[in-house]
């Protein structure tokens, strides 16, 4: 016994005193899903891919991006973007443009000619794609990822379907398009041009294919009655946006009227002045508050100088050009009821855009489908009625935008996939919802969004130059730091550094954090500071 | 060349920060914090003062690289961190008595300049006890000889290790097991109690700061700073005690927060006696938000509330804000 006097024990540490034995509820790392990607329907990580952006890596984010969605240069152009509406930001102070950092990483991926990645083995499966429009070519480039061989057989001279016979130029130059086409062609896909298929059956078996994906679009235009003199010029929105793409530019003359309200009427009206009209004159039988077409659209259209007459029909057209129109009235349930009240107008020519239906003749003779109101219905995997063939895009009931097609070409392409190794795909369970009250918004710095530059009004009536230009690389950095990482873990050290007990391991850069449950008392303090909702207490089993 | 982008998604909010240059991150983000104050000792959960000792030491071992010792008063930060034989401390350290730790850290201040070790530093920390009511006398004697001591106090608003009695740092109307919550005038009296920071800075010493747990980036600064300089030196910061307080153990840093963000808890700075910044309320808040959320102030929401007692609190953080300019 040489120790001091008074002392009977050795010095020993803390750490010999587990307080983890105190704890009666848990601190545990999840991810949520952030509601943006719960929004995405072509189900992209935009939360991940926003991650790598902040940090400046964009050849990462775009590879992140590219897993799920092959056209981002195009999405960040006309995409409706519903990531920015279900965004947390927005309750903050504004929604992440996600939309234009998504086009500054397409922009960017073309500039430096990013590529994408080509299968390292071949599945010797062939798969044959009908339609070259967004489903079709996002099948098309999953499927080709998974080695499988795709031959993408399209109707019209171009791919692009409704991307480039629907969406006029001053929203996606063409160049645009065809280069990332190109980049998907050039992963090994086969596209034959003008060919129709009019028997799937027939063209399967020629080919040797052992499924198929139909993406054929919607591209008949839906007509309604309207008594009209002879030589009255009356027209539809899909062929005078098609006629864009060719040399000869539809002649619309000085005033046009377009019946109809969604963003195809908007679309005709913008081209029209673009033509050259002096009037273009949207005749809708409802109100702002009830038209399909997106704000920010009739807010484009608006000051372009297009005029919108609400709650008014078309009777009928006269040689002359002359319009009678009647005035509406919305009814207690909102829907719109005639009033007798009767105007005219006077139009060189009117153009419908009321719709399109889709061309199933490709389809007869197939046994085992159900058809329903112009479309064709399948199941949670994409799959017709028939073994092997399955569809997406405006041919099946959906919204019918490019980014409801691109998805569905993706979701398609794995339940195809799947089929061909005769399995059934199963989609990994959702994560929990990372809603507002899972936030702690206190440490987030104060940044409202960027605002993408326009093209003048001048140049915007005149010429078909593209109205919304993109962010530069500065504020595409500011733009996607101000991203929440909503559900999923950022690594700002917070649950590190708040622990009074040292009970947070931090393992490193992208490695996360890890609890140390021997110290952890369970206080809940990691849970109430992790900023973006990735941590929770769940109660011990005692 | 165009404007930099300043914008790093959460800045200096968070613990860390993966955009920020290395050398902008904080100690506490650093994965080879020296965890002063270790795992194991006990403690409540949440505890506030456990959490603002790391904080404090962990810095001033970063700024004197590890050159440091720690002298301690009698408190709750004592007696959870070295039940014996066990030691929390990852840092020389030495306990004497409740109310002679500035007295205790100037002699070993005085011993390291005898030895020629001038790289060795001395901090005294305590409670709110130990530093405003029992150390007082030797803490003003550390000051006025100018000792090369940063004194840090952790100020927990009670003694909460013997069982929540009332100190001079208490605030007024709260409950304590020496003010009870009845009577005409419930809780701790208004007009009673002393300020700390403003009589240090009476002592025209260097330095004088107050820091909140609550503000990390903010206390490891001044931690930093207080060590890059001589001469007697005082920080005090504020930690929430969920047992004294009856607050969440999960809400210590958001009580914290609450107590800046409302103006009671002033962040400030002063060399020689006279204030030189001050951290801005960022977001202001009533302080029902701050005191809503303890039960200590729970007989202030009966039925009907007490207003004109909470309109005294206010009035206490308006006057605050309004002295310090706590808002730009």
């Amino acid at each position: 016994m040489d120790k001091p006097f008074a002392i009977t024990l050795d010095v020993g540490s803390s750490l010999a005193n587990k307080t983890g034995s105190w704890r009666t509820s848990r601190p545990v790392y999840l991810d949520r899903l952030p509601p943006c990607n719960h929004a995405c329907p072509a189900g992209e990580n935009i939360q991940a891919w926003l991650f790598h952006a902040e940090s400046g890596d964009y050849e990462a984010a775009w590879s992140a991006l590219t897993e799920d969605n092959p056209l981002p240069a195009i999405m960040g152009r006309v995409c409706y973007h519903p990531c920015e509406g279900a965004c947390n930001r927005g309750q903050l102070d504004e929604a992440v443009g996600i939309n234009s950092v998504e086009r500054f990483l397409g922009d960017e991926a073309l500039k430096r000619g990013w590529k994408f990645t080509p299968p390292k083995t071949e599945s010797g499966k062939r798969v044959l794609v009908v339609g070259a429009g967004p489903s079709g070519l996002s099948a098309a480039y999953h499927l080709r990822r998974r080695g499988h061989f795709v031959r993408i057989v399209e109707a019209g001279p171009f791919a692009g379907g409704m991307m480039r016979f629907g969406i006029p130029k001053y929203r996606l130059p063409r160049e645009i398009l065809d280069a990332e086409v190109r980049r998907i062609l050039d992963l090994g896909v086969e596209l034959v041009l003008n060919t129709k298929v009019t028997d799937i059956l027939d063209t399967m078996r020629e080919g040797r294919f052992d499924a198929a994906f139909l993406a054929v679009g919607a591209h008949i235009a839906k007509r309604a009655y309207i008594p009209a003199g002879e030589a009255a010029r009356m027209l539809d929105a899909v062929s005078v946006l098609r006629a864009m793409e060719g040399g000869e530019k539809p002649m619309l003359g000085r005033r046009v009227v377009v019946y109809g309200g969604g963003n195809t009427a908007l679309d005709v009206a913008r081209t029209a002045k673009r033509l050259g009209a002096s009037e273009a004159i949207i005749v809708y039988r409802r109100t702002r508050e009830k038209m399909p077409a997106h704000d920010f659209e009739v807010e484009e259209a608006l000051q372009e100088g297009v005029l919108i007459r609400w709650l008014s029909t078309i009777r009928n057209m006269a040689d002359e050009g002359t319009l009678t129109v009647e005035k509406m009235a919305l009814d207690a349930t909102g829907f719109p009821q005639p009033t007798g009240e009767i105007e005219t107008l006077e139009a060189d020519s009117l153009v419908l855009a009321l719709g399109q239906d889709v061309d199933l003749s490709l389809l007869n003779g197939v046994p085992g489908l159900t058809l329903k109101d112009g479309t064709v219905q399948v199941g949670p995997n994409m799959m017709t009625g028939y073994a092997g063939i399955f569809a997406g895009g405006d041919m099946v009931p959906s919204e019918r935008t490019v980014t409801v097609g691109v998805g569905h070409g993706k979701k398609a392409a794995r339940n195809i996939d799947a089929w061909l190794a005769g399995t059934v795909y199963a989609a990994p369970p959702k994560h929990e919802l990372a809603a507002f009250d899972k936030l702690n918004t206190w440490y987030y710095s104060d940044a409202p969004k960027t605002v993408r530059p326009m093209l003048d009004i001048a140049r915007r009536t005149s010429t078909f130059d593209e109205v919304v230009h993109g962010l530069d690389e500065t504020n595409a950095l500011f733009e996607a730091r101000r991203c929440l990482s909503c559900g999923n873990c950022f690594e700002c050290d917070n649950c590190y550094g708040v622990c009074p007990d040292n009970a947070v391991i931090k393992l490193g850069p992208g490695k996360r954090f890890e609890f140390n449950y021997d110290y952890c008392k369970g206080c809940g303090l990691c849970v109430s500071e992790c900023p973006c909702g990735a941590i929770r207490m769940q109660a011990e089993t005692i | 060349m165009d404007q930099l982008i300043k914008f790093y998604q959460t800045g200096t909010f968070t613990v860390g920060n993966r955009l920020l240059k290395s050398e902008q991150r904080s100690v506490q983000a650093d994965m080879e914090r020296t965890n002063s104050l270790n795992s194991g000792h006990r403690a409540c959960q949440g505890c506030g003062e456990a959490l603002g000792a790391r904080y404090a030491i962990d810095a001033a071992m970063r700024a004197t690289a590890n050159q440091l010792i720690a002298v301690n008063a009698t408190g709750c930060l004592e007696v959870f961190s070295t039940p014996y034989p066990e030691t929390s401390w990852q840092v020389p350290w030495i306990h004497s008595l409740f109310g002679n730790a500035a007295a205790v850290a100037s002699g070993v201040a005085a011993a390291q300049r005898a030895l020629g070790r001038s790289a060795v530093r001395v901090i005294a920390q305590g409670g709110d006890g130990g530093t405003t009511d029992i150390g007082f006398g030797c803490l003003s004697g550390m000051f006025e000889r100018n000792d090369d001591v940063l004194y840090i106090c952790y100020d927990n608003e009670a003694y909460m290790n013997t069982g929540v009695q009332r100190s001079s740092a208490t605030p007024p109307a709260a409950r304590t097991a020496t003010t009870p919550a009845m009577g005409p005038a419930p809780g701790n009296v208004f007009g009673t109690g002393k300020n700390v920071p403003l009589i240090a800075m009476a002592h025209r010493i260097p330095y004088v700061a107050t820091a909140s747990v609550a503000n990390l980036r903010d206390l490891e600064r001044k931690v930093t700073y207080a060590m890059g300089i001589e001469g007697a030196r005082y920080i005090h910061i504020h930690v929430p005690c969920p047992l004294g307080w009856g607050s969440a153990p999960e809400d210590t840093i958001k009580v914290a927060r609450l107590a800046v963000e409302s103006g009671l808890f002033p962040l400030f700075e002063a060399h020689h006696g006279e204030i030189t910044a001050r951290t801005s309320i960022r977001a202001k808040v009533p302080v029902t938000d701050y005191l809503k959320l303890q039960k200590r102030f729970a007989h202030l929401f009966g039925n009907p509330p007490d207003a004109a007692r909470l309109e005294h609190i206010q009035q206490i953080a308006d006057r605050n804000i309004a002295d310090f300019g706590l808002l730009h």
